[in-house]
């Protein structure tokens, strides 16, 4: 059978997708931040924390690493009413990529936290530095300059991952692409244009990690 | 009716299970042969098969997995085929899984130290029998570790395939929660289920990648 592309009837359709990318963008931004400062929170807290803490946080990290974002975000929209804990597909979004990202960045800044050599650590104590000064100068910055590279990955994971709330029908882009299918009957023209869209998403934030990294090093100077 | 939520639901999400395990052994063959030709392309003397190799995996690695489901999906249809969610799930799986493991097993060939292949070079063996012989059997140890590791996404992201109207574990579980109205217990049971394939994995990885740490980390690090 031989069939031809038409690209057309799917571009006409641009500014839509551009809103269901920048919805994306939006999303995985904000569950970039809040699952950073929750896996940052986390990581002290299985590191320097009580027993019970660091009990918790290996929980939450396992439960949610061996289990498929899918699921989560099921339990979230679909689980949650039955609790009285309505969320719009958008807020279900949120809350799901958030709580998914932070328990990778909770793995990966910890690693970063055991990369700081102990000396180090006791060196400051020995100058009489208060704690909040050592936690922050003397562990937070060399590990999170360990593990930026791990974060920028996993960031970008995120954003790739974000595809799948289309799901519980929060209108980013791949639902827009979705809708766009069932109007033009183009699907594979139609998610042909959305993958482009999201490898140039992806190699954008690619870039601005690596551009953020770098200047970082530049103004902490390398170790 | 509503149906509630007992052993005979519980049983069939537990038999639907079996299709998560397929798929992530069908992803995983078809993404191992994908991956290491990926590897060796990456590792090669040859300029273009090396750009080759980085392109596709950059290019795979940036395109979300539900994409590459959906254009596998509707791409077979298009070109005449039925669509069938079981090939277009291999297919997809397959590609996705080529791209990381081909990225983690390069990573493992291009850790085996330089002497090695300089050494197997000075014995006479060629090409082909230097990877074979030398580099293959000692990358395969590092890349254990970051495979099994992998697995585990691999385990997980097969609940994508029941977006495109695969029967397996996650679309069991809603099929479940359609007739019972029950979403939590429905799909905590299919979360633990998940879980007891998914956490010996990350457990195995993590202690297999401690002992290699250790034994590597011991020669060099004294």
């Amino acid at each position: 059978m031989k069939t031809t592309l038409q690209f057309g009837p799917v571009l006409a359709a641009w500014d839509r997708l551009l809103e269901g990318a920048w919805l994306t963008l939006q999303l995985s931004l904000a569950c970039m931040a809040a699952g950073f400062a929750i896996g940052t929170l986390c990581a002290f807290a299985a590191t320097f924390g009580r027993t019970t803490a660091a009990r918790l946080v290996r929980v939450y990290v396992e439960a949610i690493r061996n289990t498929p974002f899918l699921i989560q975000l099921f339990l979230i929209f679909f689980g949650l009413p039955s609790l009285g804990v309505a969320l719009d597909p958008v807020s279900a979004a949120l809350v799901g990529m958030s709580v998914n990202c932070g328990a990778y960045v909770t793995e990966i800044v910890r690693a970063g936290i055991l990369s700081v050599p102990q000396g180090q650590v006791e060196a400051a104590r020995a100058l009489a530095l208060r704690t909040s000064l050592v936690i922050r100068h003397v562990v937070l910055v060399p590990a999170l300059r360990q593990a930026a590279p791990a974060l920028g990955g996993q960031f970008i994971l995120v954003m790739l991952g974000s595809s799948v709330v289309s799901t519980i029908s929060a209108e980013e882009l791949t639902a827009r692409g979705h809708i766009l299918e069932t109007e033009t009957f183009r699907p594979f023209e139609v998610y042909i244009v959305v993958a482009l869209i999201y490898v140039a998403l992806a190699f954008g934030l690619k870039l601005l990690f690596a551009g953020l990294e770098h200047a970082a090093l530049a103004r902490g100077g390398r170790r | 009716m509503i149906r509630s939520f007992g052993q005979a639901e519980f049983l069939y999400l537990l038999a639907a299970a079996r299709w998560t395990v397929a798929l992530s052994l069908i992803g995983f063959a078809g993404g191992a042969a994908l991956g290491l030709v990926l590897a060796v392309m990456r590792t090669s003397a040859s300029k273009w098969l090396r750009g080759l190799a980085v392109a596709w995996i950059a290019l795979f690695q940036c395109v979300p997995l539900l994409m590459l489901l959906f254009l596998v999906f509707f791409g077979l249809a298009l070109y005449g085929r039925d669509q069938n969610p079981y090939i277009a799930v291999t297919i997809a799986l397959s590609l996705y899984a080529g791209a990381y493991l081909g990225e983690i097993w390069r990573g493992a060939i291009q850790a085996v130290p330089k002497g090695q292949t300089e050494g197997a070079k000075a014995l006479g063996l060629h090409r082909g029998q230097t990877m074979r012989l030398v580099v293959l059997p000692q990358a395969v140890r590092l890349a254990i570790p970051p495979t099994v590791g992998f697995l585990v996404q691999l385990v997980k992201n097969t609940s994508l395939a029941s977006i495109i109207g695969f029967a397996e574990l996650t679309q069991a579980s809603q099929f479940v929660n359609n007739l019972t109205f029950r979403p939590i217990p429905v799909y905590l049971t299919a979360a633990a289920i998940y879980f007891a394939l998914c956490f010996p994995l990350t457990w195995s990885a993590g202690r297999l990648e401690r002992r290699l740490l250790s034994r590597v980390g011991g020669a060099t690090r004294g």
